[in-house]
């Protein structure tokens, strides 16, 4: 008896802190739409602040806490809506949760940076540490009572907070109407700060409490927080009184868990499968469940016009892509040194995950944030599936985890937006801790993935195996335009942008859901199983997927080429950190940065890259021209004319800053052509002439120069040539609508249109 | 003519790339009670928003008092007295009645004083105070975003389709509630679709037709063959 009490006051105390993280995610939700998932980073970057106040500076407690309560955390909640949220209205759900994520991503990497974790780390005490008090028979130290007792102020204080005050009421009155809160004079924009700031306070609390009990690790503290999650999502995401007590009940869970599963009679084991991962799923299980029998959300009504816009590329693109990204593969991974290729490699199988998520979150806008478990499966399969790494057991792999896919988004198929992004977060964190550690899955740690077995071609090298994933990635990346391309494709979008009428006309949602997933998770699964070598479960954990979710969505998650671009950028950044070790603290935030801009461009940015290249696509004469200015390039490293650096430099300058000026130069009708020629060639030789290996000494200031080159005559060429006046070449139906015709190009147009006006 | 309370001048207004006013000028003098008439989707609606500051315009001015307020923002604008109720019930449905008229305080009146001149004019909400204003019918919610503009005595009122929905005999309590604000001296710009409910308040009209004005003149001098020139198309 006296144990159950022991473990009920155990319990609740743990259930206080999720209910104080938990109310904190609800204020920030109901007033401003957006899902923090950073919200648990908050609290654990407050809790690091404490600490260095507290026990680095031995400041007293209670100036400590509050300067990190009243004034570092709400201070830090002002500047999260002010710079980053408030450019989010009018964007879709994944582009909200995205820049969440690349919150969560800097501030993790903002402490691993500022508080590297090593031993000598000075320890967080609980409050009163030592004190204790005597409560039904048994010692309950101080630190829980005051954890209690802040949970139940935190209950009233929001609750007048909320209804009592004019604040609170309007907090409440913006979610309702948000131009009708302007027109009665409140200011929904300062609502909005206000409402950010006290979450933080709540996130800053949480964190430092849960660190008295748990210590000062990024990790658990971020993830336990993640666990309040279940509590929100209890309380519909609404209710305060329903978080408080989905919050209780989850602590109770936890500690009654603890208690029985140390009982001798207690199962270890079901059915040959280790039961030891229970205990941490318990939440997870708990969200997954409050997530399946939450009442259905309602559809959408209208078509909400988003800012983000996508085009279908044809099929020459398409295809014109593929093949140059194999070809330009092929050639330069000749001269990679083995620990390059092998990073190039890794963005490739990055960039597959990646474009598993274009059918899903890009088309569908349906938002997943478990791409790697279906890539950690995909291995998995592989390695158990027989044939040893035939197309045979390739295809079936692929094959089973689609199913998988199907399978799991069968239950959660009634939820969107935030609810099944956070259902399929909880599908990876249970994968991760349930199947991923049983000796069946990965034995003890590492399994092996075979190599696929393509007759007649040998791909037992870093250099096959990366030429190998290039080409899968681009036939897989023309199946995806192919379904965008087909009936399916069209009911993908119709499912994003307006499910109500995709319904009303007769569509089947469910079987379009479960078609996107299926298919996303196939695309996934190959990921995994043409590794090709070792993998180990973490490779495939949930928070793993975050940034690769991230950087799918700052490339562009509506296109194919977004996926490339977000997967090579996150490849991109190990070289870098690699290359650069003094750059390594900026490459830890760099997701994050890259992903909190994303408010200002939420088309992702291959899609403005691409608005650059896609007048060349009318024009053979000019591709050409561009193919064999590569191919010259090229030819100049192999016939070691110029070095390795050289070429690189010279071939990104002449993509970027050749490349998307050649139409302004070539169509230009007067002298600046010239001058822009010019410009261009001074930069190429540049490029080309420098001896980068001799004359810059470090991988650093080599990319740096890269850098400015682009800038500086990229940008001089396109000043000089674009002013110029020209005649626009470009497809007839576009022309005349956001430029006035010359008559050179009334001419011109009557020619291609074979009319005479 | 003394300076009109609110102006706008050849203002164009377009939601993305489709303009939807064309050149719009339009003035409501000092105590004046305008009414403006036009089909569905002739911008109506439109010009509200650009008048309360919710639309930018994308070009021409915004002019209150004499003073050019282009481009100043909603809430600056009703706490400097203008009162807007939008389309649709000008209500927080989630909020209480109470809590409704708390909201109203960002006008600067108090709420004892905004409660007490509501529950006199309309005892019916008095009753209500406690219960979420969205659960109420049409007319009562109506009454709640009136009762705004009755309490906080603003210097100019809009008023978009106060009518939408509701029955004739309330609408027509409504529109005495509106003639009273008026009689106050309040200058209002109230929108109307069906034009003979409202031509017995207004002192003069305007009839705006494709995002131009097409006619504008004493209320009783906008003849049937005007409106229904406007309103056909013709
Ligand atoms: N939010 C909006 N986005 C795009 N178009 C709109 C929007 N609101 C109104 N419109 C369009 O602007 C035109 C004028 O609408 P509105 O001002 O509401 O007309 P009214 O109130 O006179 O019926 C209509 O053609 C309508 O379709
Ligand atoms: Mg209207």
């Amino acid at each position: 008896m006296q144990e159950l009490l022991t473990f009920t006051i155990i319990g609740l105390s743990t259930g206080a802190i999720y209910a104080v993280v938990a109310s904190g995610l609800v204020v920030t939700y109901t007033t401003s739409g957006i899902f923090n998932l950073a919200h648990g980073a908050t609290g654990m970057l407050a809790a690091f602040t404490y600490w260095q106040l507290r026990f680095d500076w031995d400041l007293p407690a209670p100036l400590a806490l509050f300067i990190t309560l009243f004034i570092l955390c709400p201070l830090f909640g002002l500047l999260t809506e002010r710079i980053v949220m408030r450019g989010l209205q009018g964007t879709t759900e994944v582009v909200r949760l995205s820049v969440t994520v690349a919150l969560f991503a800097f501030m993790i990497g903002l402490a691993n940076t500022v508080w590297p974790s090593d031993g000598s780390r000075q320890a967080f005490l609980k409050f009163f540490e030592g004190n204790t008090i005597h409560v039904g028979g048994i010692n309950v130290s101080w630190h829980k009572v005051i954890t209690f007792g802040c949970a139940i102020i935190v209950a009233i204080v929001l609750r007048l907070l909320l209804f009592r005050t004019r604040m609170g009421v309007a907090m409440r009155a913006v979610v309702d109407d948000r131009s009708l809160t302007e027109l009665n004079g409140g200011r929904p924009n300062r609502v909005a700060m206000f409402a950010w700031a006290l979450s933080a306070m709540l996130a800053g609390l949480a964190g430092i409490l849960l660190a008295g009990e748990q210590q000062l690790n990024i990790e658990p503290l971020v993830l336990l927080v993640i666990n309040a999650y279940a509590a929100a999502i209890i309380g519909g995401l609404k209710s305060l009184p329903r978080t408080f007590a989905g919050a209780a009940v989850l602590g109770l869970l936890d500690a009654y868990y603890l208690q029985f599963s140390d009982n001798s009679w207690f199962p270890q084991s079901f059915m040959g499968f280790g039961l030891s991962g229970i205990r941490a799923s318990i939440p997870t299980i708990v969200l997954f469940v409050a997530l399946l029998v939450r009442p259905q959300s309602r559809l959408r009504a209208g078509t909400v016009r988003f800012r983000e816009e996508n085009k279908i590329p044809s099929w020459k693109t398409a295809v014109l892509g593929a093949v140059s990204l194999i070809v330009v593969v092929v050639g330069i991974s000749g001269m990679l040194t083995r620990s390059n290729t092998l990073f190039l490699l890794n963005g490739f199988t990055l960039a597959i995950v990646a474009l598993s998520l274009v059918p899903l979150t890009g088309y569908a806008g349906q938002m997943s944030l478990a791409p790697l478990t279906f890539a950690g499966l995909g291995a998995v399969a592989m390695s158990k599936l027989p044939g040893d790494g035939n197309l045979l057991s390739l295809l079936a792999a692929i094959t089973i985890v689609a199913i998988v896919g199907a399978a799991v988004a069968l239950p959660a198929i009634r939820l969107s937006g935030i609810y099944l992004a956070l259902s399929t977060a909880a599908f990876a964190v249970l994968v991760t801790k349930l199947i991923f550690n049983q000796r069946q899955t990965f034995m003890s740690g590492n399994i092996s993935v075979p190599i696929l077995d393509i007759p007649f071609i040998d791909i037992n090298s870093p250099r096959g195996r990366l030429i190998l994933s290039a080409t899968a990635f681009s036939l897989l990346g023309l199946g995806v335009i192919a379904i965008r391309r087909s009936r399916l494709g069209r009911r993908l979008i119709a499912l994003k942008d307006s499910p109500v009428a995709a319904a009303t006309l007769g569509m089947n949602l469910t079987q379009t859901k479960l078609a996107a997933f299926a298919i996303s998770a196939g695309i996934a699964a190959c990921a995994g199983a043409l590794a090709g070598d070792k993998v180990s479960p973490q490779q495939y954990d949930f928070t793993q997927s975050l940034p690769i979710v991230l950087l799918a969505v700052v490339g562009g998650v509506g296109t194919v080429g977004g996926a490339l671009f977000g997967g090579l950028l996150l490849g991109g950044n190990a070289v870098l950190a690699n290359a650069v070790p003094s750059l390594k603290n900026i490459t830890k935030i760099m997701p994050g940065l890259t992903g909190i801009t994303l408010g200002r461009n939420p088309s992702g940015a291959t899609s403005q890259i691409s608005e650059k290249f896609r007048p060349l696509l009318n024009r053979w004469g000019i591709i050409s021209f561009s193919a064999l200015g590569g191919v010259g390039i090229w030819a100049l490293d192999a016939s070691r004319i110029i070095s390795h650096w050289a070429f690189f430099i010279g071939g990104v300058f002449w993509f970027l800053a050749v490349m998307p000026n050649l139409i302004a130069i070539v169509d230009g009708t007067s002298q600046r052509r010239w001058w822009a020629s010019a410009i261009a060639l001074t930069g190429l030789a540049v490029s080309l002439g420098v001896d980068w290996d001799q004359a810059v000494d470090s991988t650093g200031k080599r990319l740096l120069s890269l850098i400015l080159l682009v800038a500086i005559f990229g940008v001089g060429t396109q000043r000089v040539a674009e002013n110029a006046p020209r005649i626009h070449h470009s497809s007839p139906d576009l022309l005349g609508l956001d430029v006035a015709l010359s008559p050179d190009e009334l001419d011109n147009v009557e020619r291609e249109l074979g009319v005479t006006i | 003519m003394s300076t009109p309370i609110l102006e706008l001048r050849n203002v164009r207004a377009s939601y993305g790339s489709i303009e939807v006013l064309h050149g719009v000028n339009l003035t409501v003098g000092r105590g004046e009670v305008v009414a403006l008439l036009g089909p569905n989707g002739a911008g109506k609606s439109t010009l509200i928003k650009v008048a309360s500051g919710i639309l930018r315009p994308s070009a021409g001015q915004l002019m209150i008092a004499g003073r050019d307020a282009t481009g100043a923002s909603a809430n600056a604008l009703a706490r400097a007295g203008l009162c807007t109720i939008p389309e649709g019930r000008g209500i927080f449905p989630n909020l209480t009645v109470r809590e409704n008229l708390l909201m109203a305080t960002y006008s600067g009146h108090k709420l004892s004083d905004i409660e007490h001149s509501t529950y006199a004019r309309f005892p019916r909400l008095a009753e209500r105070r406690s219960q979420l204003a969205g659960t109420m019918s049409g007319g009562e919610q109506q009454m709640l975003s009136l009762a705004r503009a009755l309490a906080t005595d603003p210097v100019i009122l809009l008023l978009d389709e106060l009518s939408m929905g509701l029955a004739p005999l309330i609408v027509s309590e409504l529109y005495q509630q509106v003639a009273a604000i008026a009689a106050e001296g309040v200058s209002v710009l109230v929108v109307e679709q069906f034009a003979r409910t409202v031509l017995g308040v207004a002192d003069k009209a305007v009839v705006l037709a494709h995002g131009k004005v097409q006619a504008f003149g004493k209320a009783s001098e906008i003849g049937e063959d005007v409106l229904a020139s406007a309103y056909l198309g013709s």
